[in-house]
């Protein structure tokens, strides 16, 4: 059995105060809390208020591709872009992307907090659009690739083995 | 490095079209915090009196707080700041929603305008890169279309727009900046930027803010969090509902208005409807509101929820944000029953961008003025019969400056004076020449006798908070109010719970009761917390305005020091909002603003004191370090680090003008003499009896 968390997203509770972005961003900061940028953080809202598009979305995989074509939903009468529900880091837009490096960011569910706290961006959202859930699923716990092997993993696939290793021994040397 | 703020400032010239990076000086920071207190700070520097509101050496300044971009829940107002065409003194305005906080992540505190360009033009902040871009093609754009289209043509859905609509490019005196879910509207810098050619400001930050003390300032992040969860689920107890909770007042979440509609006065600040709030008028109103309400929505990091999406398909309007109190002053300046109405009109005046609390007030003096045949179908051509429609006119009449629209758009001091007739009559809401809140009551009340009167900002909801507006009926109530009132200053504890305690006993009616050293002390202390707000940029909402907030004087040190790494206490901030106050307070000085104009309207309660008044007036300035100008003396400046102010008005004879002027008791007794005459002439249109 391995342990499944949840990050339940009710888009009809989020007000759209980006409360999770802030403390994501701060968090994940180094040294931790030393400061917040929103770009930086793992959940962003998309919003549009006209539209009444108020989608807090959570950094997922890395992608080194954009989608073949797009999507457009329809949902009660309105009209939503696929984009406004994928997770993932990607070329076609410049989400979940660390500003200066351009390097993917993705939720670790706040893996270095204790395991009995909720993520911080559920603890911070007061108003309950984000909750959160752990459940028991079939199968085995799988060992996550650490923060720095998912951005490592990018360049290497965006420049090549080679060139990463080169550049890593050269900016490393002395 | 700096913490908290960024350390630079954009100054932008228009009349030059140069954009300069200027590094601020931190110990700025030090003496007035951010916001409000620099702002004022720059304007004292470099906007001297003679300086008109639509002169290009006018400063228009957009400011972030101190704080607004941190993880401090609902920091994230900007202090707009110029010389106001309306009052002619400093005006400034503060909005919420998000502007502020992209602004510090674009990596700048401040955006100083100054000159003049000669076609319109909005400003592009994107982090280094700044432009001053064409607007021709946004001209008499309304404010959401503008937003929309500057996101569009820069394709950046993400950057937050600050912009005018119509009557800002008119100026119109209470032109509004617009913002989306928030509005800078008070003190016409509308009109200021809509002089200076200037629609609006985009802006897109991807930086990082930094803070000084990371592990104590996050945790008191999460302790105030947890306070607001805690006020969540504990209302105060004996308090009508819309003041219960924190925030601005929740109208768009509450239904319950029988404290704004029959407190308040309706139609030109006349008439009180003590039994306006019915079973039948609630039940009609929850209905509308509820199909009006699209969504409740917040400002950064905020969980309240102050505002909504509103959309009506029955009116077939764009949608658009509103917040807190707007939603009744147009229904109650038209004296209509109708809540829908307030949803549509509001709707449109945010278009053009006019200032929510005067625009119904001038459009209700407009309205009175023709029932009393002032003004005719002459100057109203055309003018319907129904309040509802003549409001919608005047909005037209007024952000277009067409015909009596033209006269009107300068507020209900200056119109009334150029329409003349015994137009000024019929002013008798303003105070420094902006209009007021509409509330006109029985007795007077000694507490808002002083804000009124020498509150800098014009404007009772950015002085006034902390306190309930009525005394607790019951003993048991008073004492479970105080049981937990940890908000009240150091010193102060023991009697301010005994003021709570004791009000509403036999011996404690107003206007004699609370004695004069408590009233000050409860004023002080109401105003320092807005000063403090207004240079931190946190929310008023959570903070000075509501009943036991989440911030208060005692976190509010450490949280600031935490951020910023500055070393201030209790005391210290303290000091820093005392500065802030005599600065403001000297530049209104400078720019002619004397005892004289400290007075709120005669009719401003039924039942007025002449010689307490002036008590009350002459002790307070002398509890505040004041001359019976109302003039902070020398020592008093001196004392807070401000003898570069006291030197100037030595130089312009500042004081000694001053000591000629005093305003003497019998001037009082013949304002007195009159009011009573002009009260028996007007008879019953001066309101009901509380």
């Amino acid at each position: 059995m391995k342990t499944v968390k949840l990050i339940k997203i009710d888009v009809d509770k989020c007000n759209g105060c980006r409360a999770c972005e802030s403390i994501c961003s701060a968090f994940h900061a180094a040294p931790k809390y030393s400061s917040t940028n929103p770009e930086r953080s793992r959940i962003r809202v998309l919003f549009d208020p006209l539209k009444n598009i108020y989608v807090p979305v959570i950094a997922g995989e890395y992608t080194e591709a954009e989608c073949n074509g797009r999507n457009i939903y329809t949902i009660n009468e309105m009209e939503y872009d696929e984009c406004s529900f994928c997770r993932a880091s990607c070329p076609s837009r410049d989400l979940f992307k660390e500003p200066d490096s351009g390097l993917p960011l993705k939720c670790d569910m706040c893996e270095e907090k204790s395991p009995e706290e909720e993520p911080l961006c559920v603890q911070w959202c007061i108003n309950d659009a984000l909750t959160y859930e752990e459940k028991e699923e079939e199968g085995e716990e799988e060992e996550k690739p650490r923060e720095m092997e998912v951005g490592l993993e990018s360049l290497v696939k965006k420049y090549g083995a080679k060139t990463v290793r080169d550049t890593l021994a050269r900016i490393t040397k002395g | 490095m700096r913490y908290a703020e960024t350390g630079v400032n954009l100054e932008i010239d228009l009349s030059r079209g140069s954009i300069e990076r200027e590094a601020s000086d931190p110990r700025l920071t030090e003496l007035h915090l951010g916001g409000l207190g620099t702002n004022a700070r720059i304007l004292w520097d470099r906007v001297p009196p003679e300086v008109e509101p639509f002169s290009p050496d006018n400063l228009l300044i957009f400011s972030a707080g101190l704080l607004a971009g941190t993880s401090a829940t609902g920091a994230n107002r900007t202090i707009v700041s110029a010389v106001s065409p309306q009052t002619l003194l400093m005006a400034y305005s503060i909005m919420g929603g998000f502007w502020a906080p992209e602004l510090k992540f674009a990596g700048y505190d401040k955006v100083i305008i100054r000159g003049k360009s000669p076609n319109l033009v909005y400003l592009w902040i994107n982090g280094d890169k700044v432009e001053i871009r064409d607007a021709s093609h946004l001209q008499g754009k309304s404010s959401l279309e503008t937003a929309e289209l500057i996101r569009q043509e820069l394709k950046e859905p993400k950057a937050q727009v600050a912009t005018i609509g119509l009557a800002g490019e008119n100026k119109v005196y209470f032109a509004s900046i617009e913002q989306g879910r928030s509005s800078a509207s008070r003190g016409g810098i509308g009109a200021v930027m809509g002089d200076k050619g200037l629609k609006a400001i985009a802006v897109r930050g991807k930086k990082d803010l930094n803070i000084a003390r990371p592990d104590e300032f996050i945790g008191l992040c999460n302790e105030v969090l947890q306070y607001i969860q805690f006020r969540r689920d504990n209302p105060v107890r004996g308090v009508p509902p819309i003041l219960a909770g924190l925030g601005s007042p929740q109208e768009m979440s509450i239904h319950d208005e029988e404290w704004h509609t029959t407190s308040f006065s309706w139609g030109n600040a006349r008439y009180r409807r003590k039994d306006f709030w019915t079973k039948e008028t609630a039940k009609k109103w929850s209905k509308v509101q509820d199909k009006a309400v699209e969504r409740l929505i917040s400002c950064y990091n905020c969980p309240m929820e102050c505002g909504a999406v509103i959309a009506h398909p029955s009116l077939g309007l764009p949608k658009f944000m509103m917040k807190c109190y707007s939603k009744l002053t147009y229904v109650m300046g038209a004296m209509t029953d109708n809540l829908e109405f307030g949803f549509k009109i509001t709707g449109d005046a945010q278009g053009y961008g006019v200032d929510g609390y005067t625009t119904p007030q001038v459009m209700a003096f407009a309205v009175e003025l023709y029932e009393n045949g002032i003004l005719t179908d002459k100057e109203l051509p055309g003018f319907p019969s129904k309040n509802e429609n003549r409001f919608f006119y005047l909005l037209e009449k007024i952000a277009r400056r067409e015909g009596i629209g033209d006269v009107l758009a300068n507020g209900v001091y200056w119109a009334a004076r150029q329409i003349g007739k015994g137009a000024e009559e019929y002013d008798h809401n303003t105070i420094k020449k902006q209009e007021q809140i509409p509330i006109k009551l029985g007795m007077l009340n000694p507490i808002y006798y002083i804000m009124w009167s020498t509150g800098e900002k014009v404007n009772i909801t950015q002085i006034e908070g902390q306190l309930p507006q009525a005394p607790f009926l019951t003993k048991m109530l008073r004492e479970e109010f105080v049981g937990d009132w940890i908000q009240v200053p150091t010193g102060k504890e023991e009697r301010f719970k005994r003021f709570i305690l004791e009000w509403g006993d036999k011996d404690t009616g107003l206007p004699f009761w609370p004695p004069l050293d408590l009233v000050f002390d409860l004023v002080e202390w109401q105003e320092t917390m807005h000063y403090i707000d207004d240079a931190t940029g946190i929310c008023a909402g959570l903070s000075s305005f509501p009943i036991k907030p989440p911030y208060h004087i005692h976190n509010l040190p450490k949280l600031i020091s935490s951020a910023t790494g500055l070393d201030i206490d209790e005391d210290k901030l303290w000091e820093i909002a005392k500065r802030n106050r005599n600065l403001l307070r000297a530049i209104n000085i400078r720019r002619g603003m004397r005892r004289k104009d400290e007075r709120p309207p005669e009719d401003h309660w039924r039942k007025r004191f002449p010689e307490f008044e002036v008590k009350i007036q002459d002790e307070y300035y002398k509890f505040k370090g004041w001359n019976n100008e109302g003039i902070p003396t020398k020592e008093t400046l001196d004392g807070l680090g401000l003898d570069y102010v006291s030197q100037d008005f030595e130089q312009r004879g500042v004081y000694k003008e001053g000591k000629v002027k005093v305003t003497k008791q019998d001037s009082l007794k013949s304002e007195k003499a009159k009011v009573a005459k002009k009260g028996s002439k007007k008879g019953k249109s001066q309101g009901s009896k509380q």
